[in-house]
């Protein structure tokens, strides 16, 4: 017994090797560095250990618009994504003939590069000296204000990045829920067809608990894609996101790495740590959810 | 309720262009089921039995033909509108809910007159629980129970509303072989006490024979035989229906009548006092054979195997090389030592069917 186990791990080996030098070293590393008050990354020297990085972070104003920014795209994004994806998906499903052609449409963004979507994005809602950009041309023909969606209010910035995040994660989770719901057993929806069971019925008492665990999955992914946000921001806003004031965690992150205020690792740990916190918490909440409500 | 078939027919459009014609899956039933019997609907793999069950469920509309129940029409009837029941094959229990929840949720659709008070489905629920004796499970999900468990909690699923009709598709095919047949006995009973109208499909013809009034044999969309179960297996009225129904099954020879006698090979059988003169399957029932040193049916003995209280001797016959199989009394005396064993035949056993036609040729005995 005591001599397969020692096998076992035997093979495990590389594996645990590979993640130990690829994850657990530079967690660690963070998690250090996130504690070195005070370091120089040009004479690579530090004064001593304490919690001032995170002081320091929790304090910048730039961090708490991160944090605030992340927080409103996460809590806007993620059940609105899901729920239209849930939509789009019962529609596909009920309409046999146009599924392929509609699963190959909602799933052009998922093949699209980012920053190509951004471009058209960009040239959507744009306002330039020549062109009002073509939402607000369509704002205009309904008699509505036009609105600078990309340097203008903080409202109309929020909107853009809200609704380019939603258009790019809705086809996976659209290909995720028709695959869930096409999967679910058509003898069911005989049976309650029998029982003259209410549409609105067998839609809560019986598709809904069979595709929970696809949703309580798409949900989870959700949040955490979401709180790692960053290459959307830059697509739309460029790269000075501080400026913007659109800026994400890990765009604060990346900032205090590499951009024009950069070279301070310190405090990028120390933030980095904060959101891997709150992540962490935010999907032990959910788990703990789904694990109440996905019952088989 | 009398449920009454008038030529149903069902044509699934075929989705290939190329071939125009579609499947027939049903083609022109015609019968009349009486009340409150259980009906063995009977048929090889493929044959329409699923669909003909559909169609009388409602959940297929018929190409042709009409569905009366009673004295109702209720072909263009929608499903939940008949006051059917359905069990399918694979039981299709909710796995989210709990056997509770599972046989109360047709009773809450129950909508304006029909609807019932909790109290009132509590004591339903119970009742077809009690029925089907699974009472004390009722709180386990269908993953917690055996195959046989979770089959009695679809049948108590289907009768709770009271169905005038109840339809059950293969109910069997997922069970071991004990539990099959400790469970036929248990719709048997069921079926017995309710009093409702059964219809039961099956390709296991033992099972069909075992617990029907009446069983229906059918190929290809076609009904071959309706009757008693013992009289479709002493009278079958084609090669078909005598090949399908009995194990061990009924040997097939190549024979011919001349001047009403049998010949298989050349040896002189049986007489066949009225059958006419042509070429023939002779079919003889394994336990038509009788051990007989002077009989007319010479065979080469292969062996014999002994089964308590009979005998299965397994021999072939040198006009044909397909093996016999005769069930004999124990008591009979077969010298194993010998190379050779010879029969007579019980008439009433032996079926005569025209080799082209494959239809029934009667004689007398
Ligand atoms: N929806 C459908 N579309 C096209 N053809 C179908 C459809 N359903 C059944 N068929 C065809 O109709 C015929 C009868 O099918 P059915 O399911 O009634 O057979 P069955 O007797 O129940 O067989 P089994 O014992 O294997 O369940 C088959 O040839 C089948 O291929
Ligand atoms: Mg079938």
């Amino acid at each position: 017994m005591k001599k397969n186990n020692l096998k076992g791990w035997l093979y495990l080996l590389p594996a645990l090797l590979f993640l130990g030098a690829f994850m657990v070293y530079p967690l660690i590393d963070v998690l250090i560095y996130s504690i070195e008050e005070g370091y120089n990354s040009a004479s690579q020297t530090f004064f001593g250990y304490g919690l001032y990085n995170y002081s320091y972070v929790l304090h910048d104003p730039y961090f708490l618009q991160a944090i605030n920014n992340t927080f409103i795209l996460v809590a806007i994004t993620v059940p609105i994504s899901t729920g239209f994806a849930l939509l789009i998906s019962l529609a596909l499903n009920s309409i046999q003939k146009l599924k392929d052609f509609f699963q190959t449409v909602y799933f052009l963004p998922y093949v699209t590069n980012t920053l190509a979507v951004g471009l058209v994005f960009m040239i959507l809602f744009k306002k330039t000296p020549y062109s009002e950009g073509l939402v607000n041309l369509l704002i205009s023909w309904f008699g509505g204000r036009s609105v600078d969606f990309i340097d203008g209010p903080y409202w109309a910035k929020m909107f853009v990045l809200c609704f380019y995040t939603i258009w790019v994660v809705l086809p996976f989770k659209v290909l995720i829920l028709t695959s869930a719901l096409a999967s679910v057993n058509q003898d069911y929806y005989k049976v309650a067809k029998l029982d003259a069971t209410p549409r609105w019925r067998v839609f809560t008492r019986i598709t809904l608990p069979m595709i929970s665990p696809m949703i309580f999955y798409l949900v989870i992914t959700g949040f955490i894609g979401a709180f790692k946000a960053y290459s959307d921001a830059v697509a739309l806003f460029g790269t000075d996101l501080n400026g913007a004031g659109m800026n994400t965690i890990v765009g604060y992150v990346y900032d205090m790495l590499y951009g024009n205020s950069g070279g301070y690792p310190s405090y990028a740990s120390a933030a980095a740590l904060i959101l891997f916190a709150i992540v962490l918490t935010i999907t032990c909440i959910n788990l703990m959810v789904s694990h109440d409500n996905v019952q088989y | 309720m009398k449920v009454v078939l008038k030529d149903l027919t069902k044509i699934f459009p075929s989705r290939n262009k190329k071939e125009k014609q579609g499947v027939t899956a049903v083609d022109h039933f015609n019968i009349e089921i009486p009340d409150g019997k259980l009906v063995g609907l009977l048929g090889p793999s493929g044959c329409g039995k699923s669909t003909a069950l559909n169609l009388i469920s409602g959940l297929e509309t018929p190409t042709e033909g009409k569905i009366f129940f009673g004295d109702v029409d209720v072909t263009d009837l929608p499903p939940e509108n008949r006051g059917v029941g359905l069990v399918f094959q694979n039981y299709a229990l909710y796995p989210h809910m709990t056997v509770r929840q599972n046989i109360m949720f047709p009773l809450e659709n129950l909508k304006g007159d029909a609807k019932l008070s909790k109290e009132q489905m509590e004591e339903r629920v119970q009742q077809a629980a009690d029925l089907v004796q699974i009472g004390t499970l009722m709180e386990r999900k269908p993953a917690e129970m055996s195959g046989g468990q979770q089959q009695r909690v679809a049948i108590a699923r289907a009768i709770v509303k009271y169905p005038d009709v109840l339809l059950l598709d293969e109910p069997l095919s997922n069970l071991d072989a004990r539990l099959r047949l400790q469970t036929r006995e248990e719709i048997r009973r069921i079926q017995r006490e309710t009093g409702i109208t059964t219809i039961f499909v099956t390709h296991d013809q033992e099972e069909a024979m075992s617990i029907s009034d009446f069983i229906i044999v059918m190929r290809s969309g076609r009904i071959h035989q309706v009757g008693k179960p013992q009289n479709v297996y002493d009278d079958p009225v084609d090669l078909f229906v005598a090949t399908f129904l009995g194990t061990p099954q009924i040997n097939v020879f190549e024979g011919e009548v001349k001047d009403e006698k049998l010949f298989i090979g050349d040896a002189e059988i049986l007489d066949v006092k009225g059958a006419r003169n042509g070429k023939v399957w002779a079919c003889i029932r394994p336990e038509g054979f009788i051990p007989d040193p002077k009989g007319p049916l010479v065979c080469h003995l292969n062996g014999v195997e002994v089964m308590g209280r009979d005998s299965s001797v397994v021999a072939t016959h040198p006009a044909d090389t397909a093996i016999i199989r005769a069930i004999v009394s124990s008591e009979s005396e077969i010298d194993k030592a010998l190379d050779t064993v010879s029969f007579s035949l019980k008439p009433y056993k032996v079926h005569l069917f025209d080799r082209e036609t494959e239809e029934r040729i009667r004689f007398d005995y």
